[in-house]
């Protein structure tokens, strides 16, 4: 193994984000520190992003490079292995990890306590890279745990907040419990004989019964950290809990290496592809998106919005899985490479969009101390640049032509037009159904995503915070502008994208989409162009053309007079800002139309009598029947045995000695019987 | 030689849709009046109505920002996009494959989404309550015209729009379907609705608690206020276009065809207008506009039978 390997120059950078990390408790405290610290991240997420993209573009199918380190544990030791899918990973986790340290650099200034996010940030990024990197199940459930703790100890970073305690509690009971979920689906998969190598693991043959008990167990341990319904509580809570970089973080990136996580267990290592699980996939995808974004479009905290919306986009990338999986059941390796393609296409995209998006709501937590949109407003006065790359991120995430989320969408509604030459019965039903829910998720984000942008940057300020709000510092303006550019580039030039995907589809399905690349004009062509094509390039380049020719026309031909006036308002036009729309009152119609049934929402109008001066006030219910039928149950039912077993803390120690020699006794008993 | 044909024609079908999109208006409300025993404006007022609007001042709200300013040529030029991709006269246009029928879809949803952001820019409620109602009515219509494609798709293996015309048009190969009919009724209500037509909305109301539309566009005046209202023509034309190419795909010419066949695919897509215009009228008058949440239930209608459509494919294709 040479020096210049790709996994061993990750694993240099790796060590280097340790010894940043390491470094960091001891210069937090200066002023210089946080620079040094987030410095150092981005040079190292820069280089790994580097060296992975190498790799992904050189199109490697043969010989992925490996690696043994002599650590953890002794007869194992810490496998490591570079291999397409690991490389398209850590492009996506770099990429996110290497804007989120250069928009730390600025945002960082402003930490009130950077003693508690400076250590943890560079171990936190450290502990994504080592799970995708990873290639035995003992290395990545240690960097799994690890990576889970240190964004743990970023979400405790402001602890005496008053929701911080809470979100952080849930997630880590959370994520000790999806870390469980994929301690017992390693052990299954290793079987009897202790076989933790991947190789071992891959080389394997696993029964119908096994597979399924795996499948169920991934997607309790990597469903339960991407965000799947109805395992998401946590998520919503501790992802907006962070600083805003980590918050980006979390849910660009975290997600992602969750995604990894379940793509590397049931596609590579099980090899599953069964029409049942395909089924349950797509369900819970389905499931997933519509729900996220209908609990996103009822928020009023900025990123609690964007959190939930994650939740969404995590549902569709499960979807376009599902169909992967389903495809590929019945052979049809064009489908389910087309349908991966899609999901991972979407991987990437997410993260780059979401992390805008966080960027952008850490921008304005900045630049006046809220999150609440109901005490923002018409920011894109006083922030223009910080308000155009949100919106950029905006209709990026709302599947809108010519940016890239449109495209991986699109590419998700080709792959669901493949589904009627499936033979099974049950996804042919199931299918046209799961892609009417992706394009009611794709609507309703559209509205989730006019109201975000529209409630936080346009209408009149309606706090003196607002209206003071001034434009933040200039790397987290690059950091936003630079992903801004890249949401626009990976719309309009699709073709390349998926080209580099082909070796991890073939990888993982021994197939791959037809070769974009000979297309004309880079048009993504999923199957034939007769059949179905986009371009984006060209879209975008029609539209800024109409739109140019539009303006000469309208300046050349039309009057140019303008004048400034006080709104007109149908004549009645009235000086408050509270008057506007805001948050809740923008989602009022669909919490009208959706709302009644899934949150049991319910308004009441409390009117005073005639000739009482007070105002009359509107409450607005709404419950998370998630958390009310399945943990409210479970939180009541482990408290109830703690306050039953609690009397055992005050026993005599003659008592105690009895009932371990009780215990003792009942042991043998067992162990004799058992023979 | 044949690129320059080839040119000319998908230039003469963004300047025919142009030209003719007010006509189309004109003519509804023509017809409208005389069902209603009323004279009418003249054909020619949109025409005269923009060319005012175009000569006339803008008056801008005081805190307007430059996204207000800016989104109007966004949305025509989106709509303009769009209609231009939709096979009016002629099949197989030049850059045709830019883009299918879900992409349409999406890029009229992009207009809609920067008209709702205007619609929020100035901070009136009336702005609040188009923009809240009309992401309501789109939630509802997206999805249903995305079934109602996939419909189409499962017919004729394609989403491409020019395929599509094709293989609907071919003698013999589509026939008589259920599903092809639950599809056109579905895509009718979806374009009752995307258009802001009764009885959804009306596009002739003004200072009524009811409006969609209307509210949003409420700040614009003058060569911005043209724009908007020759794009919600454009808008009207795409999806009476889009029914007449899938539904009554007669006479379109193949793009290389002769001067002479395209004339007659011109002559084609003007009747076809008429007579949806004419049964667009007719509708109008007949029915009374709806309060804004009986809207959902409608649009739920749309949405069931657009599933309904697709999954009798999915079971069958022979549906």
């Amino acid at each position: 193994m040479t020096l210049a390997s790709p996994p061993v120059i990750v694993l240099w950078c790796v060590a280097a984000l340790l010894i940043a990390a390491g470094l960091a408790i001891a210069v937090s405290r200066s002023s210089a520190g946080t620079r040094i610290v987030y410095g150092a991240s981005f040079a190292a997420s820069l280089a790994v992003l580097v060296t992975a993209l190498t790799y992904l573009l050189a199109a490697p199918i043969l010989a992925p490079p490996a690696l043994v380190l002599p650590l953890g544990l002794p007869w194992i030791g810490a496998h490591f292995r570079m291999d397409a899918l690991a490389s398209f990973f850590l492009v996506v986790v770099n990429l996110g990890g290497a804007a989120a340290s250069f928009y730390g650099i600025g945002y960082g200034a402003h930490e009130t306590a950077p003693h508690r996010v400076l250590p943890f940030f560079p171990a936190f990024l450290a502990g994504m890279n080592l799970v995708v990197l990873a290639n035995d199940a003992f290395t990545f459930l240690i960097s799994w745990e690890f990576m889970s703790l240190g964004s743990w100890a970023l979400v405790m970073a402001h602890h005496r907040e008053s929701d911080n305690a809470r979100a952080g509690y849930i997630y880590l009971v959370m994520a000790s419990f999806g870390t469980l979920a994929l301690l017992l689906a390693f052990g299954l998969l290793a079987g009897p004989d202790g076989g933790y190598g991947f190789a071992a693991i891959r080389d394997d043959s696993h029964t119908t019964v096994i597979a399924a008990f795996v499948l169920g167990l991934v997607l309790l341990g990597a469903g339960s950290k991407s965000g799947i319904v109805p395992l998401h509580v946590w998520l919503p809570l501790a992802h907006p809990a962070a600083p805003s970089h980590v918050s980006a973080l979390m849910s660009g990136v975290m997600t992602k290496v969750a995604i990894y996580g379940f793509v590397r267990i049931v596609f590579d290592l099980l090899g599953l592809s069964t029409w049942w699980a395909s089924m349950i996939v797509l369900a819970l995808g389905g499931l997933t998106a519509v729900l996220g974004v209908l609990y996103a479009l009822m928020q009023q905290d900025l990123k609690r919005l964007l959190a939930y919306s994650t939740v969404e986009n995590i549902g569709i990338i499960y979807i376009g899985l599902g169909l992967a999986l389903g495809f590929q059941a019945s052979g049809m390796g064009w489908a389910s490479s087309l349908a991966l393609t899609a999901a991972l296409f979407h991987v990437l995209n997410h993260s780059l969009f979401k992390s805008l998006l966080f960027f952008g709501a850490g921008a304005v937590l900045t630049a006046t101390g809220e999150r609440d949109m109901d005490r923002l407003g018409g920011l894109i006065r006083r922030m223009p640049a910080t308000s155009f790359a949100f919106l950029v991120g905006c209709v990026a995430i709302s599947a809108l032509p010519p940016l890239n989320g449109f495209v991986s969408e699109w590419l998700m509604f080709q792959a669901v037009l493949q589904s009627p030459l499936l033979p099974e019965w049950g996804l042919k039903v199931l299918i046209p159904a799961v892609g009417g829910l992706l394009a009611l998720s794709a609507a309703l984000a559209a509205a989730c995503f006019v109201k975000a942008f529209g409630v936080t940057f346009l209408g009149r300020p309606r706090t003196p915070a607002a209206e003071n709000a001034h434009e933040v510092d200039r790397f987290s303006l690059i950091a936003m502008f630079v992903f801004a550019a890249l949401c626009l580039l990976a719309g309009i030039l699709s073709g390349p994208i998926i080209d580099s995907l082909a070796p991890v589809t073939h990888m993982l399905l021994g197939d791959r989409m037809p070769v974009q690349d000979a297309v004309r004009w880079m048009t993504v062509v999923p199957i034939a162009e007769s059949r179905s094509s986009y371009n984006g390039l060209l879209v975008f380049l029609f539209i800024a053309a109409s739109a140019s020719i539009t303006v000469v026309a309208i300046h050349r031909l039309a009057s140019h007079a303008l004048r400034r006036g006080p709104a007109w308002d149908c004549g009645f036009p009235e000086a408050n800002p509270a008057t506007q729309y805001s948050a809740g009152s923008f989602a009022q119609p669909i919490r009208r139309v959706f709302g009644t049934l899934l949150f049991r929402a319910r308004e009441r109008v409390e009117m005073p009598p005639p000739g009482d001066t007070r105002p009359a006030r509107l409450h607005v219910e709404l419950r998370d029947l998630v958390w009310d039928t399945l943990y409210a149950p479970i939180a009541v039912a482990v408290g109830f045995a703690a306050e039953r077993l609690n009397h055992l803390q005050f026993l005599t120690i003659r008592r105690y000695l009895s009932l371990v020699f009780l215990a003792l006794v009942v042991l043998l008993l067992v162990l004799a019987l058992w023979q | 030689m044949a690129v320059i044909h080839d040119l000319a024609v998908q230039g003469a079908q963004m300047l025919v849709i142009l030209l003719l999109a007010p006509l189309l208006t004109g003519f509804i409300r023509k017809v409208k009046a005389r069902l209603l025993r009323r004279r009418g404006p003249p054909l020619l007022q949109p025409y005269l109505d923009l060319l005012r609007l175009l000569r006339k001042e803008v008056v801008l709200a005081e805190n307007a920002s430059w996204l207000f300013r800016v989104t109007p040529y966004l949305i025509f030029a989106a709509t303009w996009v769009a209609a231009a991709l939709v096979p009016t006269f002629a099949t197989g246009l030049m850059f045709s494959w830019a883009a299918d029928l879900i992409a349409i879809i999406a890029l009229l949803g992009s207009a809609r989404f920067f008209l709702a952001l205007a619609g929020m820019d100035v901070g009136t409620s009336f702005g609040g309550i188009g923009s809240s109602r009309e992401v309501m009515i789109a939630s509802l219509a997206e999805p249903a015209m995305i079934l109602i494609v996939f419909t189409l798709a499962l017919v004729a293996g394609a989403t491409q729009l020019s395929t599509v015309a094709e293989v609907m048009a071919a003698p013999g190969v589509v026939g008589l379907r259920v599903s092809l009919g639950l599809a056109l009724i579905a895509l009718v209500m979806v374009a009752i609705a995307e258009n802001a037509r009764i009885p959804v909305d009306n596009p002739a109301t003004h200072l009524e608690l009811t409006m969609v539309h209307e509210a949003m566009v409420l700040e614009y005046s003058g060569r911005h206020l043209a724009l908007i209202e020759l794009a919600a023509a454009l808008k009207l034309l795409l999806y009476l276009s889009l029914i007449a190419c899938v539904f009554v795909p007669w006479r379109l010419a193949p793009a290389e065809a002769d001067t002479g066949a395209l004339a007659i695919g011109v002559a084609a897509y003007v009747a076809k207008l008429a007579i949806g215009g004419f049964l667009l009228a007719v509708f109008e008058t007949a029915i009374a506009k709806m309060r804004v949440f009986r809207v959902p239930e409608f649009l739920g209608a749309a949405l069931m039978l657009g599933l309904l459509a697709a999954l009798l494919l999915f079971v069958s294709r022979s549906f």
